[in-house]
């Protein structure tokens, strides 16, 4: 009850900010709201029981990424973004993209609904109680998945050589 | 919801929340004195004299000043932004406090039975923290990364150049110095094995010995970042008056410039009291396993954990009276280049540690 | 019992909607009190004293997203780092090695950076 309950706020809180992200005119706006919609998946998670999760969401998403978006947003002048259109010549490509994407989901929802209910909360709710959200998932991700991660790390590496390049670029001109 | 868990996750909690926030307003507000007093007795000089005896009233006078003050929004700013920058900025810096231990799972309520409903409440523990969550530690990562935010925004709303550099600045520091700051904690959390701040200080209590004694590196890491992050001397670069005014906010006056001050001062505190969680102990007496110190038990142990957190609360004002700013260079240098390695070389020496002495700790 | 997870939330909603609460109710307070007298000089950006000659949203030096972007990469690398430190002492010497390889990768590229000289501002 409780968690279908917050569910719905955040996914209406969510969904709502998120539609604000892409119609506002100035692109700080769109950050704030940009915020709004990530914490509200971070409640999602939390609905969930994931309180792993739901931190790092919010540690990684709103605190990291929000926090570079801003500082690119500061770096660039953004002055011209509030007086040019916000809609281009393609916006009937892009709503028929939108409508065929709408039906896709619609489709999978019907054909795979027997699949979405979550094996039940409270069977789960004791192995859960006992070793913790955090540690559940330190087990399967240092166990079952320590490939994904030791190239996630390689991933990382390629991340730190690919924002060096481009930013060394543009300094070593002035 | 019966009302068992009414009282144990709303009644409680609220009643919790509210002592806290009176607490935590007083606390910031004579912090305020204590900063000016200490400092003035640094430099030989008395400080607020003049409000109350030995200024005593000082903090009160400080408040009604700025509510009366003209709240000024500079004509070029973006109005929305401006309101709701501090606003961002002060909700993480209070919430934070929802997971702190202040101290043990130790006040009984007893049970009884409400008069004429004839309901019985059945007879509880509760402890002196609002929550104990799973993820304690994260959450408090997570809420105060989100600290960042406001000050940049603010920074950007007023539309004036010196707020702006100074929310830049600001802001570059915060980050780079989170990340030692993360590399820092994480000796303790191998040893103790939670995220839960609440069992984290119990582990140190099964330990035999506050954590900083098997973690004098992570606590110093973890102490210099803190400062840095509050942006207090000697990091308070976003705050240098000789080139940058006043930082991120110069523009702010009146109370919602009270508002980001406030912030600064809980986050202070936020910082010194998850030194203590993590590395002193906590709600602990001292050598909390040896039996002939037990009449240090008698005093309780939120008296403790306040004890512990003043003292690094007057750590931060003497750091402010003794030492001179950093240079912004010195300062992305030390967080990168010095901290950094060090904090990473931390986390390997410790991990080798606890596995050579095996399960001894 | 399934709730007991989403319960120990349900203080720190309540703390959110009054730490929200409390600015709001002091703005609004402050707002009907205080003093208010406008003013051209008063309310133009603070530039000691000087008239603001150009807009203050600049270009501003690319150093501060470099900054940012690896902030954001390290901090990816912390978070990974919490699971496996909470649960080190049953991974034992299996978790040093996997861990030491992690480090190991990322301590190349942060050598690399410092030898690059991306992180000095001076």
């Amino acid at each position: 009850m409780l968690e279908t309950t917050l569910f719905y706020i955040f996914s209406f809180v969510a969904i709502v900010s998120a539609i604000l992200v892409i119609t506002q005119r100035n692109v700080v706006h769109s950050a704030i709201f940009l915020a709004a919609t990530l914490l509200a998946v971070a409640g999602i998670f939390l609905t969930l029981h994931a309180e792993f999760l739901a931190g790092v969401q919010v540690i990684v998403y709103v605190g990291g990424i929000l926090v570079l978006f801003v500082f690119v947003i500061m770096l660039i002048a953004l002055n011209r973004t509030e007086v040019e259109r916000q809609f281009n010549r393609q916006w009937t490509l892009a709503a028929i993209t939108a409508a065929v994407l709408v039906a896709e989901f619609a489709y999978v929802i019907f054909r795979g609904k027997e699949t979405f209910p979550l094996p039940s909360a409270t069977a789960a709710a004791p192995a859960i109680a006992v070793t913790g959200n955090s540690q559940l998932v330190g087990v399967s991700l240092y166990t079952n998945y320590l490939l994904p991660f030791e190239i996630a790390s390689i991933l990382l590496l390629v991340a730190i050589v690919g924002a060096v390049v481009l930013s060394k670029k543009k300094t070593a001109e002035d | 919801m019966n009302l068992d868990s009414f009282i144990d996750w709303i009644l409680l909690p609220l009643i919790k929340i509210g002592i806290l926030f009176g607490l935590l307003s007083l606390v910031i507000a004579y912090l305020t004195l204590l900063e000016r007093k200490i400092i003035a007795f640094m430099q030989v000089r008395l400080g607020p004299m003049r409000v109350g005896p030995h200024g005593l009233l000082q903090p009160i006078a400080d408040g009604i000043k700025l509510m009366l003050k003209e709240d000024i929004v500079p004509s070029r700013a973006d109005k929305i932004v401006f309101t709701l920058a501090p606003v961002i900025t002060l909700i993480p810096a209070f919430i934070v406090f929802a997971v702190i231990p202040f101290g043990p799972r130790s006040i009984h309520i007893p049970g009884f039975t409400i008069p004429g409903l004839n309901v019985q409440v059945a007879e509880r523990t509760t402890g002196f923290f609002i929550t104990d969550l799973n993820i304690g530690l994260l959450y408090v990562l997570a809420v105060s990364s989100i600290g960042i935010l406001g000050i940049i925004l603010g920074g950007w709303a007023s539309n004036s150049k010196y707020p702006l550099l100074g929310a830049l600045r600001s802001a570059a520091q915060m980050v780079s110095y989170e990340v030692a700051l993360g590399f820092s904690i994480m000796g303790v959390l191998m040893m103790a094995g939670t995220l839960s701040l609440v069992e984290i200080v119990n582990a140190q209590k099964n330990a035999g010995a506050w954590y900083v004694f098997l973690q004098p590196v992570g606590f110093i890491l973890f102490f210099i970042c803190g400062v840095a992050e509050t942006n207090r001397a000697p990091f308070d670069l976003p705050e240098a008056e000789s080139e940058l005014v006043a930082g991120f906010h110069t523009e702010y006056s009146g109370f919602r410039f009270s508002l980001f001050f406030l912030a600064e001062y809980a986050a202070m505190i936020v910082v010194s009291s998850m030194a203590v969680t993590l590395f002193w102990g906590g709600w602990l007496r001292p050598f909390p396993n040896i039996a002939a110190l037990g009449f240090l038990g008698l005093v309780p142990g939120f008296l403790w954990f306040a004890l512990k957190v003043l003292v690094f609360l007057y750590f931060y004002l003497w750091f402010r009276a003794s030492w001179p700013r950093y240079r912004y260079d010195q300062l992305m240098k030390i967080g990168w280049q010095v901290l950094m390695p060090i904090a990473i070389a931390n986390v390997i020496v410790t991990a080798v540690l606890v596995l050579w002495l095996g399960g001894s700790r | 019992m399934g709730n007991s997870v989403l319960l120990a939330y349900i203080p720190i909603f309540i703390f959110m909607a009054i730490a929200f609460l409390f600015p709001i109710v002091t703005l609004f307070v402050a707002k009907l009190i205080r003093p208010n007298s406008g003013g051209e000089a008063k309310l133009s950006p603070y530039e000691c004293g000087v008239d603001p000659d150009s807009d203050a949203r600049q270009r501003y030096a690319i150093r501060y997203y470099v900054v940012a972007i690896l902030f954001v990469i390290f901090d990816v690398e912390t978070v990974f780092l919490f699971p496996w430190a909470i649960i080190y002492k049953q991974l034992a010497f299996f978790g040093l090695m996997e861990m030491l390889v992690f480090l190991g990768i990322l301590i190349v590229g942060y050598v690399w950076i410092i030898k690059k000289g991306a992180l000095d501002w001076a």
